[in-house]
């Protein structure tokens, strides 16, 4: 199902570049959503509970 | 599932926008309006921003699927003008890309659900995309016109998913929100297909006017909106739709059905010698009932999932309560 790798790459650097670039800020973004999301969920879930632990 | 050489063929370099696009945003905005007037509806205990990150994982669940859809139906989507600029088939993602992302969203997904509200709703969001992408898409589509009638749970599934995220249960006016998508499913998508069939019998898929006709699928069409009208006014008697949406669930079925019978009545779908290659949502003369129907489907539906969620959020009187 791949394309050899010639196949994916760009004629033009600039706009491969570019659009990696583009690409690696998005990725960057939707993992640092998701550890903020994963953050929430523990405070929000946990609440006033995490007090309540024996320490 | 073969492959076009075109399909290996990268055009231009795949931005961000193209990965976006193999979620199919506005499929997953359908869904996210179907998740939330279903968890609203549930009235349960959820927390806002729970809620609100349980809406998104159904989203992103949602958008899985729409991937895997995309990476498995590249070929066929290449010989259809409505799907053939999709990113898959027009080079600018590559069919492996778009597996990847399908994999790596559907588990981030139902993880991040199961521990946000519960494993039931995870459990449906999980069944969903394997119902879609697996049942639907590789098997149902390419093998049989009722490809889009069993498929359609797929799509109704969001708000029973909703409400399990708000209650942990899944009771009975949540089905019946995903029985009313369902049974609206074939009307729509048939009438659809009734002006578009040239695209599918190209493509190879047996949707119902390619193998059964123009006729039957016109009649099926009104045996199914006959049985989808009345439906939409049970909520009003099991306490989910007040008197607001028995109104509006009545007056917009009413014209469901005579839409539906005028589809019933004309020739749409059939070959009379019209030609109109000017776009594709030109239609011919003949289709123009069909085209009706369609639109106002999505009108209705809406409105419907509209009603219920304001009656739910303005607290409006349900049935019965001025006896």
């Amino acid at each position: 199902m791949s394309a050899p790798l010639q196949d994916r790459r760009s004629q033009d650097p600039q706009a491969e570049a570019k659009a990696r670039r583009g690409r690696n800020i998005a990725l960057a973004l939707g993992l640092v959503l998701f550890v903020v999301l994963v953050f929430v969920v523990t405070v929000v879930r946990l609440g006033a509970s995490v007090a309540d632990r024996p320490l | 599932m073969a492959m076009s050489p075109a399909l290996s063929r990268a055009s231009s370099p795949a931005r961000w926008q193209d990965y976006v696009q193999l979620l199919k945003p506005r499929v997953m905005s359908l869904v996210i309006f179907t998740a939330i007037t279903g968890l609203v509806c549930a009235q349960g205990p959820v927390n806002p921003v729970l809620g609100a990150i349980a809406i998104l994982c159904i989203a992103v669940g949602a958008g899985a699927s729409a991937s895997f859809n995309m990476w498995y139906d590249a070929d066929i989507d290449a010989k259809m003008r409505r799907t053939r600029a999709r990113p898959v088939p027009s080079g600018k993602v590559q069919g492996a890309d778009a597996l990847a992302l399908g994999v790596v969203l559907s588990l981030f997904s139902v993880m991040l659900l199961g521990m946000t509200t519960n494993w039931l709703a995870a459990g449906l969001l999980a069944f969903t995309i394997f119902f879609y992408a697996v049942v639907y898409t590789m098997w149902l589509k390419r093998s049989t016109p009722q490809n889009i009638v069993i498929g359609g749970l797929a799509g109704a599934l969001p708000p029973v998913i909703g409400w399990a995220a708000a209650t942990g249960a899944a009771p009975l006016n949540a089905w019946l929100l995903c029985a009313i998508i369902f049974m609206w499913t074939p009307p729509h998508f048939w009438a659809l297909s009734l002006y578009t069939s040239e695209d599918y019998e190209k493509a190879g898929v047996p949707m119902m006017p390619v193998t059964a006709g123009a006729a039957s699928t016109r009649k099926q069409i009104l045996i199914y909106s006959l049985l989808f009208t009345p439906l939409c006014i049970v909520p009003a008697f099991t306490g989910l739709g007040g008197l607001t949406y028995l109104a509006v669930a009545a007056a917009g079925g009413l014209v469901f059905l005579v839409l539906a019978w005028r589809v019933f009545r004309s020739r749409a779908g059939e070959r009379i010698g019209e030609r109109n290659d000017d776009g594709l949502y030109d239609v011919k003369a003949s289709s123009k009932d069909a085209r009706n129907l369609f639109a106002f489907s999505i009108l209705y539906l809406t409105l419907l999932f509209a009603t219920l969620l304001a009656e739910h959020l303005l607290d409006l009187p349900a049935v019965g309560a001025f006896q």
